[in-house]
């Protein structure tokens, strides 16, 4: 089926550059097509985040937003920032870029959903259930579109009694979408070699929860952020608790994925959180009503791929603008989206010449308040390498006296190689869930609604069948059972006395850590059946 | 007010089910009545009789009742219906088949799959696959209700119901039984069992199945496997116990080498009371189970049978 | 010969559900919607039945708010004719009120054969299909997990508690399926756009004239109790101390 744009992806960023695209269109008048694939049974399924928005972006997009009526409607009143002890909360005072005066907690699937209803009356086609499984290439290597992915394989992928094979979708561009660390882009990084002239990107691994809470604590419009415990002082990472309308809590805990301890388990590290005296109180007589996780991109400038390449753009944080000393991303996902749509416009009028090695895409973005902010914010993540107070040191110095102009640029390393052998780290005894704060995987998992059809092939592809037990167990000690935080891994018995690694395919929520933090980078996490995954409700 | 429970039988046996609705039907009060259609099932008629509670057994004796199609026994049923406050019958296949046909032909609502009764008009049943409970007021005159069998408990053997012989309705014509084949098993239906025992690929072989099916026997219990044990073919597909197998609830549930996978989690859930027996402590189910054993199968497996045949022993 | 299936929009079987805080019903604000999945079956087994030649038309009626629209289309996409939409605010009537409603749209429509879902994955009542025979005075074949169409006939295995049972049908007859009839197709993303293009005619329920009251009502939802902390057994025999003393389940 031929489009003049088909986009990966309906989150913020293939959304808004959708919108963008018909709005120009229907502006000068032009016949243009555009269609947005999506791997989730819906849009909104597979969004996670915090979140907190900076309507910026929407303001340029849709000024009438408040009209329309889009779901923003706790805006974003009190700021607290706490350091945590074991036993105490400190309050530190928040740095200026994480005041939240303007902006709204919000679930960024139900601001997704709306987004699609306006790309929908706009005129773009949204095709929710189909995931893109490859890109198509030209004769000259250029990006022709993708094709969806096959349904109804048998798990050795020889065709079922109900195959359906994909549908080819081309474009005469196509707009890559996914979110941190998508499937596509990390074929287009190596075939594109895009990574060529920046560092490697960073991740952390997001855990989130909602609750509704039955506690006088609650107040909506607070936004509180810790630092400290439950993690380590050499692992970066921090809580959010936002506090929503009709008593509803969002509160999920960050991880930065370059920690060391193979026995660091993200998901205990969540539940413990919830455990420490002053964040117990608003838990306690409340209900857990959804569950989630995504890794999320932390590298912010330095590691900024090149956004361009023949018959195509990636946007939003499948190339990575998320702002990690303001915790915010969407806003500039957004307006990466919109100038991407831009960037097509350019070529299909022929005003942007295709094939050269320029990065039209980035061109554009450095005309825009995205790059200034992120360049501005680069030296606060890596600051952090050397642990929690040199980190909080450097960067208060970065922020208040050099205003983010230091004349240099602090690098980034890959996540996967800073793992630690099992020998010499140090085993965490995490608590046993109590069933009322805290929980087991199994049910939380459950809580994500996520569902794989079985009798497919497993989506979790690994490279070498034996590195499991050659390398990630007698080295790591099985780390994927602990970092995974849908419990997709597990070493079981193999009957001949030794242990075997087994994926439960069926659990994974497509947070696409293991592909990120496996130690032999051994895993390749490629889209499932359509509709497969979590169905997240309001996260 | 008068109950009439609709019995399933073989004929000659009346059905456990069949017990534990009449435990359901004296909790709304009032007298309680059973009406057997049958052919030559005067033996399940007078089982009924012998029940506890019961007041009076219909007993329709007919070729027109040899199987149980819903055709002509609800015009059966209906024929009858106007001298009661309420019909029940267990939520088995049969009841499901044949009571919303009752209720239709009084244009009156039916409650199913009750598993608790408040009061005779209001009851409790699980909806949404048993993640929400309802509690359900009905005000029809003539209440249609039908009831989890594992909700209630059997009705104990004592009575001395009076049984009367009822004439037979006229063939409706709609429908005819063409055969039936019926897997007999001695163990208990997966889906209706009060207690399960699943095994996965932790269980290891076909001997480590056949130790299972051990355990199961001395519970009176209904074997059910994870998709894993499926695949490698330790059991057959419809002993599945997940999302696209079957859900189960039962009072125990005894997971033996099951690993993970969100199905079978989503399938057992619901259970009273579950039990994980595994080598490997972090194994995800062993976190959720009520009673977790760190054992090793082979020697778990064994004792536990020793251990339940020497209580029934005792008990006996 | 023609064929009608009722499908119903639900709340999808992967989305949990829980209760209102207030316990006046069912939260399924922002949860995803689908077509029922038995209902899904059974527009399967219509579908195969017109491949098969045996059927000429394949009508699909749903009931309930404009948003069962989206219910309709993906029958359309499977492969329905046309799309029969009866709207109405509520969208939750008792199982006996949707049978008089569908017995008003058997009525003009005229099927041969109505095929619909064992139970509705919501209120798993499991009621409506019995109860449309009843009331049409048709047979009806239900828990079917195998259909056979011929000779003016329907031949239908249920599936029943410890085995199976056939039964033979005269037409019109209502067969109501499980989960063993068939695996349903996956929708081609060609069919869902034509889908869009297919006929579906919106009406009120109200037109019909039939009694949209039921005497059973929903009082209060909870969830059911929640799991405490598991406990350590160190060997078997605690095991089934436990068992019989604490939980006594043996």
């Amino acid at each position: 089926m031929p489009f003049d744009v088909v986009i990966v992806g309906a989150g913020p960023a293939g959304l808004a550059a959708a919108i963008r695209l018909r709005q120009r269109a229907t502006e000068q008048g032009e016949d243009l097509s555009v269609c947005v694939l999506e791997k989730g049974s819906e849009v909104g399924a597979h969004i996670l985040s915090g979140a907190i928005v900076e309507p910026r972006a929407l303001d340029e997009l849709l000024p009438d937003w408040r009209e329309q009526g889009a779901p923003l409607n706790t805006p974003a009143r009190k700021d607290r920032f706490l350091w945590l002890t074991r036993r105490r909360a400190i309050p530190l005072m928040a740095p200026p870029q994480m005041h939240n005066k303007g902006n709204y907690i919000v679930s960024l699937g139900n601001l997704c959903r709306w987004l699609a209803r306006q790309a929908e009356a706009l005129g773009v086609e949204i095709l929710p259930g189909f995931p893109a499984a490859e890109i198509l290439y030209d004769d000259q290597g250029a990006v022709r579109g993708v094709a969806t992915a096959d349904m109804g394989r048998n798990p050795d992928g020889s065709e079922g009694l109900r195959f359906e094979p994909g549908v080819e979708l081309h474009a005469r561009q196509t707009l890559f979408c996914e979110g941190c660390h998508g499937s596509l882009a990390k074929q287009l990084m190596t075939r594109f070699d895009l990574r060529r002239d920046c560092d490697p990107q960073t991740y952390g691994l997001g855990i989130k929860e909602l609750w509704e809470v039955d506690s006088p604590l609650h107040e909506p419009g607070r936004v509180v952020h810790t630092v400290g415990w439950p993690l380590d002082n050499g692992t970066y990472g921090g809580s959010f608790l936002y506090h929503l309308d009709e008593r509803r809590v969002a509160v999920g805990l960050i991880v930065g994925l370059d920690y060391a301890n193979p026995y660091l388990s993200p998901f205990e590290e969540m539940q413990r959180f919830k455990t420490h005296p002053a964040i117990r109180p608003l838990f306690e007589g409340g209900r857990r009503i959804a569950y989630g996780a995504r890794a999320l991109v932390e590298g912010g400038w330095q590691s900024l791929p090149r956004l361009s390449f023949p018959g195509g753009f990636i946007a939003g944080d499948s190339s990575g603008f998320l702002n990690v000393p303001k915790i915010k991303g969407t806003h500039n996902a957004m307006k990466s989206g919109m100038t991407a749509a831009e960037a097509i416009l350019d070529r299909l009028r022929g005003e942007a010449p295709e094939g050269t090695d320029a990065d039209d895409l980035r061109q554009r973005l450095e005309a825009t308040w995205v790059m200034r902010e992120l360049r501005r914010a680069r030296n606060i993540r890596p600051a952090f390498r050397r642990g929690l107070w040199p980190g909080i040191t450097l960067s208060a110095m970065d922020t208040y006296l050099l205003r983010g102009r230091a004349p240099w640029t602090l690098h980034h390393r890959e996540d996967h190689a800073q793992l630690r052998p099992a020998a010499v780290s140090r085993p965490i005894d995490y608590p046993r869930p109590d069933g009322r704060i805290t929980f087991d995987r199994l049910a939380s998992v459950f809580l994500s609604n996520t569902h794989h059809e079985e009798g497919q092939p497993v989506h979790l592809k690994l490279r070498d069948a034996t590195k499991p037990t050659a390398l990630n167990l007698p080295v790591y000690d099985g780390p994927e059972a602990r970092y995974c935080p849908a419990g997709v891994y597990e070493y079981v018995d193999n009957g001949n006395g030794g242990q075997r690694l087994q994926i439960n395919a069926q659990n994974c929520v497509h947070c696409k850590t293991c592909d990120i933090k496996d130690p032999g980078q051994n895993i390749d996490w490629c889209v499932p059946q359509g509709g497969d995954g979590p169905n997240y409700p309001d996260l | 007010m008068t109950v009439l429970v609709i019995a399933e039988h073989d004929h000659h046996t009346l059905a456990e089910v069949t017990r534990r609705a009449v435990t359901a039907a004296t909790a709304l009060d009032g007298d309680v009545h059973v009406l057997v259609l049958g052919q030559d099932c005067a033996p399940a008629a007078q089982q009924a009789a012998a029940l506890s509670g019961v007041a009076k057994v219909l007993v329709c004796d007919a070729p027109l009742y040899a199987h149980p199609l819903a055709e002509s026994m609800a015009r059966a049923v209906l024929a009858r219906a106007g001298e009661y406050t309420a019909l029940v019958a267990a939520a088995s296949s049969q009841g499901k088949d044949l009571m919303p046909r009752v209720a239709a032909g009084l244009d009156v609502s039916q409650v199913s799959d009750i598993t608790a009764i408040e009061a005779p008009d209001t009851f409790q049943r699980p909806i949404y696959a048993g993640n929400v409970l309802a509690r359900v007021v009905c005000e029809e005159a003539i209440k249609v209700l039908t009831v989890r069998p594992t909700a209630f408990a059997p009705a104990a053997d004592g009575g001395q119901a009076e049984v009367v012989a009822i004439p037979a309705g006229e063939d409706p014509g709609l429908s005819r039984h063409v055969d039936a084949t019926m897997t007999r098993s001695e163990r208990p239906d997966l889906g209706s069992a009060r207690v399960v025992v699943s095994g996965g690929r932790g269980v290891g072989d076909e001997g480590g199945f056949a130790l299972l099916a051990e355990v199961a026997d001395a519970l009176h219990a209904a074997l059910g496997a994870s998709r894993a044990a499926v695949d490698a073919g330790y059991m057959p597909n419809d002993c599945q116990v997940g999302q696209t197998g079957k859900v189960v609830a039962p009072e125990l549930y005894i997971a033996a080498g099951i690993s993970g996978a969100i199905q079978h989690w989503a399938g057992m859930k619901d259970s009273r009371v579950i039990v994980a027996i595994n080598r490997d402590e972090e194994a995800p189910l062993m976190q959720v189970a009520d009673y977790a054993l760190v054992a090793d199968l082979n020697q778990a497996l064994p004792a536990l049978r020793d251990g339940l045949k020497a209580l029934a022993e005792k008990g006996a | 010969m023609k064929v009608l299936v009722p499908v119903k929009r639900v709340v999808d079987y992967n989305v949990r559900v829980r209760p209102r805080p207030d316990g006046t019903g069912v939260d399924t604000a922002h949860a995803k919607m689908s077509m029922n999945p038995f209902d899904e079956i059974a527009m399967e087994e219509a579908m195969r039945l017109k491949e098969g030649g045996v059927v000429d038309e394949v009508v699909a009626v749903s009931i309930g708010s404009g948003d069962c629209q989206d219910t309709l289309r993906s029958a359309l996409a499977f492969g329905a004719d046309r799309a029969l939409l009866l709207e109405s605010d509520t969208t939750d009537f008792e199982p006996v009120v949707i049978s008089r409603i569908l017995a008003a749209v058997v009525a003009e429509e005229a099927p041969d054969l109505v095929i619909m879902g064992k139970q509705a994955i919501d209120d798993d009542c499991n009621q409506t299909a019995q109860m449309l025979a009843g009331r049409l005075g048709w047979g009806q074949g239900t828990f079917a997990c195998r259909l056979e169409v011929q000779d003016g006939e329907a031949r239908v295995t249920r599936e029943v508690d410890g085995g199976t049972r056939t039964v033979a049908l005269s037409l019109p007859a209502v067969v109501s399926t499980d989960l063993r009839l068939n695996e349903p197709r996956y929708l081609k993303l060609p069919n869902i756009m034509k889908a869009k293009k297919k006929p579906l005619d919106r009406r009120a329920v109200a037109e019909l004239g039939v009694d949209l009251t039921a005497r059973t009502r929903v009082v209060a939802v909870t969830a059911p109790p929640e799991r405490g902390p598991g406990v350590r057994v160190a060997s078997v025999e605690e095991l089934l101390d436990r068992l019989k003393n604490e939980a006594q389940v043996i």
